[in-house]
């Protein structure tokens, strides 16, 4: 799966969230959560739908690491690198 | 013959909006279903029926305005014959006595909004149209005596602005402006704060979640309110609801949990019996609750029920805040963004997960004597999340 495939989910589940944000304008490497304005449930269903989607486990301890989207797309594609070798 | 009548759903609501009916005549309907939904300023409600039987006949279509109180439709109870019941006129019922105002308030009522014209169209449309939002005022339908139909609903759907399903904000920010303007003016508040060490449950959440998926894990928001509602249990005069005069405690403590509104606005819709749930379960409702609400879906009961607040920012926001409580309860819990602070522990300066924890609580009710215990009470749970 690509970066650009891992960014397209991203961007769908985001909308089911937060279907007023406009995905485009906001910048890869700043926290989401402002950006988007998340709260903490917010950013649970977020992880939560990731989780299932792409079907990478997201450990609690590595929550944060998702905040950004480039953090995000960096850590499912090593997430998804490490599972398919 | 039961009459199920127009809900009131909060102090400010003066009448509601039919918008749907989620049940046919002949249907049996038992205590607890969702039977209609209901545009109000708070956004479309799921009302809920309180009785068990058969629904005779609707007397009221969709589109149509009622006062609170109206009869909404018959049901027919168990063990009464069909037609047992003089056929009712569907005429609206005189407006029930207004829940009395301990002061008087002639600037706080809002005008109630005109009654919308009727529409003639098909249930199909309106759902459609409800779901997008689409404001059908002035639109000619295509169907037999102009009636609107899908068809026209989509064509006006192409053509206009997108606007979120349920919620008219403006409308919601009226909702809002009343409800805490009849606050500041009826209610005395006082404020409480206190600092509550947070390591524990952190720590305790922490590894609770660390094994878990997603979808399992916990939020401290969820142990907030579970600790307040607790202690709510615990310190009854700060539970329950202010009308008439006097004060009437909760006979179960039903947490109302403020969600903000994407766009503007907040509501705060009841857990119920709050105090009864365990961590995973009540963790469970309040996303469910909260998904709802983003949704623009709520039920009657949660509107109606709350006996308490808790509003809790998250790990975004604030150090604290101090609530407005919502009449006719009498007091409102809030939580600020927990963190990292210096705190003093066993004579040794080091960093803690702290939150700053507030009480805005009626003083016709309870003094702060009370309220300090009831605060601490709470912080004083949650050194033990594993009880909670």
């Amino acid at each position: 799966m690509s970066a650009a495939e891992i960014l397209a989910v991203i961007r769908d589940e985001l909308a089911r969230i937060a279907p007023e944000i406009e995905f485009d304008t906001l910048d890869s490497a700043i926290d989401l959560r402002e950006q988007a304005d998340l709260d903490s449930m917010d950013y649970l269903n977020l992880l939560t739908a990731l989780h299932q989607r792409l079907e990478v486990e997201i450990p609690d301890a590595d929550a944060q690491k998702l905040a950004t989207l480039d953090g995000a797309v960096a850590y499912i594609e090593a997430k998804r690198g490490a599972a398919a070798s | 013959m039961i009459e199920f009548r127009m809900p009131s759903l909060g102090a400010d609501m003066e009448d509601g909006t039919l918008v749907e009916w989620l049940v046919k005549p002949g249907a049996l309907v038992k205590r607890g279903d969702i039977i209609a939904v209901v545009e109000t300023q708070k956004g479309a409600i799921e009302i809920e029926v309180f009785d068990t039987g058969v629904m005779e006949r609707l007397l009221v279509e969709p589109g149509v305005t009622v006062p609170v109180g109206a009869p909404l439709a018959l049901i027919r109870g168990e063990g009464e014959a069909p037609g047992a019941a003089p056929p009712a006129a569907p005429t609206p019922a005189p407006r029930p006595p207004p829940a009395p105002a301990p002061v008087a308030q002639p600037e706080g009522r809002l005008p109630p909004p005109p009654a919308g014209p009727h529409i003639r169209i098909s249930p199909a449309a309106r759902r459609f149209a409800a779901q997008r939002g689409l404001d059908l005022t002035g639109l000619q339908g295509t169907g037999p005596g102009g009636a609107i139909q899908v068809a026209d609903v989509e064509a006006l759907a192409k053509g206009a602005p997108a606007k979120r399903a349920g919620f008219d904000f403006s409308q919601m920010r009226a909702a809002i402006a009343a409800a805490m303007a009849r606050s500041k003016r009826e209610i005395p508040h006082y404020y409480l704060t206190d600092t509550i060490d947070l390591q524990a449950a952190n720590d305790w959440v922490a590894a609770v979640n660390g094994v878990r998926p997603p979808e399992a894990r916990l939020l401290l928001g969820a142990l907030f309110v579970k600790a307040t509602a607790l202690s709510a249990r615990a310190y009854p005069e700060f539970s329950g609801r202010f009308e008439g005069g006097a004060f009437h405690p909760g006979a179960a403590v039903h947490v109302g949990v403020a969600i903000a509104i994407r766009g503007g606005g907040l509501v705060a819709p009841a857990i119920h019996d709050t105090a009864d749930l365990d961590l995973d379960t009540l963790m469970s409702q309040m996303r469910d609750l909260t998904g709802r609400v983003r949704a623009g879906r709520f039920r009657s009961s949660e509107i109606a029920d709350p006996t308490i607040t808790v509003s809790s920012l998250g790990d975004r926001g604030v150090e604290g805040l101090f609530g407005v409580i919502y009449p006719p309860q009498v007091a409102i819990v809030g939580f600020g963004r927990p963190g990292q602070r210096p705190w003093v522990a066993d004579g040794q300066l080091a960093p803690r997960m702290l939150v700053t924890a507030t009480l805005a609580a009626d003083h016709r009710v309870s003094d702060g004597h009370r309220g300090a215990l009831f605060l601490a009470d709470i912080g004083r749970r949650l050194q033990q999340p594993e009880a909670l």
